[in-house]
């Protein structure tokens, strides 16, 4: 999948919250078309390292490139590598006074300059790629989680955007609603898309993934594929992660 | 009621009513503009913004209004020279509109700054992660989810305006509580009436509005 130079790179990225260090030393490089699952136990980074590619959270040393460019600090520059960033939120964060459709079309009308009308019909057809072209005129209120969730990846499509970053995009869903949100996730990484999913979600890891990175106390522990890494985890920290969540 | 049948003095009194109207209406709206774009300043991410937002809150919200609106008469007029009208009144009007306004803005910038605490810090994550600017994401985002919770604390602060611009007669001009103090001083033997018909015209003018304010908070309220 894999091809030219990598679209996303972090290098040696420390950050800290105070006294904690939740990212230590942390590189990493995201080709294009490449799916890479980040899992870990909670506390270990993973939100933070999501959140860092388009610096929703400022990092305190060493650099991320997105695209060759290496982010901007503030300003114009930012907004405009964000717009080419899409982020899906664990609690969805649609826009509350805003109806389903408009939620979906405001990003490509005021940040790209689209067209009013085009961006319906453009935000209509995505609505409808995630199942959900009949809720277009509703408050995000009236939806169920797991269709807020998969409006707001509506959303962040809408940009076209280069890669798309996955903050635990089922984790606030009931379970029943876990599955549609990531059966659009996996139709998405089967077109090409190149996505960064923080998620506890070991199935998708295995079967959508081509790689998965563990963290562990802000550090990088192991980077391997799906397969490699559940059948033979080499660190004992992430051996220990995995006899907790696949026993049950 | 003998002193209102007199037409100079009912003349007088609904001149005194209008000036409060007039000197409530024009400082209200300057007052929400300041007041709004001090509370963008305020939550900016550029620290010089943040501290004059910061500074004109503490200092006009800590002073004495009538403070504010003798410096803007004695200091403003009188020393520095700002004539705002070649008529007395006019001129005292607007130097009475400069005082209300940006003393009632450092009010106005704390209600809608307690608004956008209001709207989950989520909502202008999403925003910014789709590439809207800070001005763009309060303007379009923030803003709109605030303005429901800061209708109620406008109305309080709408009233409280009004109220205060008696205090304008400070300076010369002829608004109610002038007007109410020259009947007085004319007419001794009917203080009380006068007192209750000036009370009476403040109530019956503040009491709807708070009423309609509050109507108006629920009725947004709701729509979420």
């Amino acid at each position: 999948m894999t091809t030219g130079e990598p679209l996303i790179v972090l290098d040696s990225v420390n950050k800290w919250f105070g006294p904690l260090h939740v990212l230590d030393d942390v590189s990493l490089s995201v080709g294009r078309g490449e799916v890479v699952v980040v899992i870990g136990p909670s506390g270990s980074g993973k939100s933070t390292l999501c959140r860092a590619i388009n610096r929703l959270e400022p990092i305190n040393s060493g650099t991320i490139t997105f695209d060759g460019q290496t982010l901007p600090a503030e300003g114009k520059a930012l907004a405009k590598l964000r717009s080419e960033v899409g982020m899906v939120f664990q609690s969805f964060n649609l826009f509350a006074h805003k109806t389903i459709l408009e939620n979906v079309t405001l990003g490509p009308i005021k940040v790209r300059g689209e067209k009013p009308a085009a961006a319906r019909e453009r935000g209509l057809a995505l609505l409808d790629r995630v199942g959900i072209a009949n809720q277009a005129d509703k408050f995000p209120a009236q939806l169920s989680g797991g269709q807020q969730q998969r409006a707001a990846i509506a959303r962040a499509l809408a940009m076209r955007p280069k890669a798309m970053l996955f903050d635990e995009p089922t984790s606030a869903l009931d379970p029943e609603m876990v599955g549609e949100v990531l059966d659009v996730m996996t139709s998405l990484a089967r077109d090409g898309m190149t996505m960064v999913v923080v998620t506890h979600e070991m199935g998708f890891a295995r079967h959508a993934a081509n790689r998965v990175i563990f963290m562990a106390d802000g550090k990088l522990v192991e980077d391997a594929a799906p397969a490699e890494f559940f059948a033979n985890p080499r660190s004992e920290r992430a051996k220990d992660f995995l006899s907790k969540i696949l026993t049950h | 009621m003998h002193v209102f049948a007199d037409p100079t003095n009912f003349d007088a009194y609904v001149s005194g009513f209008l000036w409060i109207l007039k000197l409530t209406g024009a400082s209200a709206v300057i007052a929400l503009v300041i007041g709004v774009l001090l509370a963008a300043m305020r939550v900016s991410p550029v620290p010089v913004l943040r501290g004059f937002g910061a500074a004109w809150v503490n200092i006009f919200r800590n002073t004495p209004l009538t403070l504010v609106v003798f410096f803007c008469y004695f200091g403003l007029y009188v020393t520095l020279g700002l004539s705002l009208s070649q008529e007395l009144d006019l001129n005292r009007y607007w130097l009475g509109v400069i005082g209300l306004s940006t003393y009632t803005s450092a009010f106005v910038c704390e209600a809608v700054r307690s608004g956008i605490n209001t709207v989950p810090a989520g909502q202008a994550e999403a925003a910014r992660a789709i590439g809207l600017s800070f001005a763009q994401t309060l303007r379009i985002v923030v803003l709109p989810q605030a303005a429901r919770s800061v209708i109620a604390p406008f109305g309080s602060i709408l009233i409280a305006l009004c109220k205060n611009a008696t205090i304008v007669g400070t300076i010369g001009l002829l608004e109610s509580s002038n007007i109410m103090k020259d009947l007085i001083n004319s007419n001794g033997d009917a203080v009380i009436p006068i007192f209750l018909v000036f009370a009476g015209t403040f109530a019956a003018l503040l009491i709807p509005t708070g009423y309609f304010f509050g109507w108006l908070a629920n009725r947004l309220a709701v729509k979420r």
